[in-house]
């Protein structure tokens, strides 16, 4: 995505976002709101399939998403808000690329043929281009002296197929950097949280929060970054140790640098609260 | 291990069968991934965060695979744990999807009835699914209550539970697709196509 005079863009929220991650959803509604760009949410979107389809039903895996990318309207790209929707929906229009019958069964069910320029994208993919822009150079310093580790988790792990697509390394500590935050180094910040063998095995998805979380501490972090939902839970739910370190939405931050999202509730809803460390930073009253 | 001095055979020999080759070969077409690729770098193993966890490292699975050694491969715990990240991927010299042959082996393990590593997480995913299919999104809470009353286990995490409850972090009643009728379309489609498979 180069152009800048993309003002609507299509939204796929997904799951988390439309529930456990509310204010993941809000804070990215909010910030790009107030960079001119409209988050248009795709009626009646469905489920990508999550971590499940794709493990116990291979047929699964690329009808669900098709439905979604079927959903978009044409000449305006897509964001996938979670990095996991993003993949299943990226793969699948991968594969209608590549694979014709793949295409034609994709018509048969959907009624036309798929959108082959349909453009998708991530948070990271806007905001790269906003960077780009040099929309973060004039900012106020808004975040100056607020100590945080970058929390990646699996985000920017992909498949062989997906190698040659866009990636973003380094970009949450470059955008935070410039408003004035500091990143430490660390050493957990690409290890996954676990996802949904927090629910199914509790006690491996506890073992790796806990090293995730002990890492934070030991480089005395203030917060953990993370622009993913389902590593803000369990990093929230998992960790065993007494010291809990609170994990803070990339959005929620880019909003807070750029004046907004103080008096809106969302901190309130963080399982570790991070309102004493904001208060103390004086970015929220 | 063996030492140099050692005249007995190895233990460990695998003879290899025309059926052993055969799975080797259904691995790879299912998860479009030529698993002969895999030199056993253990670039993946050393990668995956869950590996500790895993009764095979993932090399180990993929080599279970290429050996034939099905029944091994299917019930291991490890296809299971694999919460398909693909940390392996990255670190993959050969860019062997190894959470591509995870996705097989399951699939796999499911069409052959073969006795599950860890019933727990196939029990979690066909509640996930199963909410698809029902609603057209997942509505994590009755995922989690059914699961559990599966599992007999309503003790564990209830303290969690509510502290999301208490946060609006878990809705009460499912977000539904309007027009849910294509979804059922879809999982009408994969009952159709299974139908032609077995026929
Ligand atoms: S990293 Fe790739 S080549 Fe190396 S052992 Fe793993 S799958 Fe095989
Ligand atoms: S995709 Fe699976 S095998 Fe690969 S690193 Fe992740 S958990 Fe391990």
């Amino acid at each position: 995505m180069s152009s800048g005079s993309v003002k609507e863009i299509s939204y796929f929220p997904g799951c988390s976002l439309a529930t456990s991650a509310r204010e993941s959803n809000q804070s990215l509604l909010a910030f790009f709101e107030a960079h001119g760009i409209k988050l248009v949410e795709l009626d009646d979107w469905n489920c990508c399939g999550s971590s499940s389809a794709h493990s116990i039903a291979a047929e699964l895996t690329h009808l669900l998403p098709s439905r979604n990318l079927a959903l978009a309207p044409p000449q305006r790209p897509l964001l996938a808000a979670c990095p996991n929707c993003f993949l299943r929906l990226k793969l699948t229009h991968m594969t209608l690329l590549q694979n014709r019958r793949a295409a034609e069964k994709y018509r048969r069910l959907w009624g036309r043929a798929f959108d082959a320029r349909l453009q998708i994208v991530t948070f990271f993919d806007l905001l790269s281009d906003m960077v780009d822009r040099g929309v973060f150079k004039d900012n106020p310093r808004r975040l100056t002296g607020l100590k945080f580790v970058p929390y990646y988790g699996c985000m920017l792990a992909r498949p062989p197929s997906m190698r040659n697509e866009r990636n973003f390394h380094g970009l949450m500590e470059k955008v935070l950097v410039s408003l004035g935050a500091v990143p430490l180094t660390w050493s957990q910040g690409a290890r996954c949280c676990g996802t949904f063998l927090s629910v199914s095995r509790p006690d491996i998805a506890a073992d790796s929060v806990a090293g995730i979380m002990q890492a934070a501490v030991d480089v005395q972090a203030e917060c953990i970054v993370t622009a993913c939902a389902m590593c803000h839970l369990n990093l929230e739910i998992r960790s065993p140790l007494a010291i809990k370190v609170p994990i803070l939405y990339f959005s929620e931050l880019l909003s807070l640098s750029a004046g907004i999202g103080g008096g809106k509730g969302w901190f309130r809803r963080h399982l570790i609260d991070p309102r004493p460390l904001l208060q103390s930073k004086g970015l929220i009253a | 291990m063996r030492n140099a001095a050692d005249s007995q055979p190895r233990r460990s020999t695998v003879h290899l069968t025309a059926q052993q080759g055969h799975f080797a070969r259904e691995v790879s077409r299912r998860a479009h991934v030529n698993i002969a690729r895999c030199w056993h770098c253990k670039c993946c193993s050393n990668g995956c965060p869950f590996a500790a966890a895993m009764d095979f490292y993932p090399n180990q699975v993929i080599r279970l695979a290429q050996l034939g050694l099905k029944r091994q491969a299917l019930e291991s715990s490890s296809i299971w744990i694999c919460v398909g990240c693909n940390t392996c991927s990255v670190e993959c010299p050969q860019a062997i999807d190894v959470a591509a042959v995870m996705d097989a082996l399951r699939q796999m393990a499911i069409a052959e009835k073969a006795a599950v590593g860890e019933p727990n997480i196939l029990e979690f995913h066909r509640e996930v699914v199963e909410s698809i299919r029902r609603y057209g999104r997942t509505h994590k809470l009755e995922i989690m209550m059914r699961y559990k009353l599966k599992k007999h286990d309503w003790l564990s995490d209830v303290n969690i539970a509510l502290q999301m409850l208490s946060k609006r972090k878990l809705d009460l009643r499912p977000s539904r697709v309007k027009r849910l009728e294509q979804i059922q379309a879809v999982f009408q489609n994969i009952l159709q196509a299974k139908g032609h498979e077995q026929r």
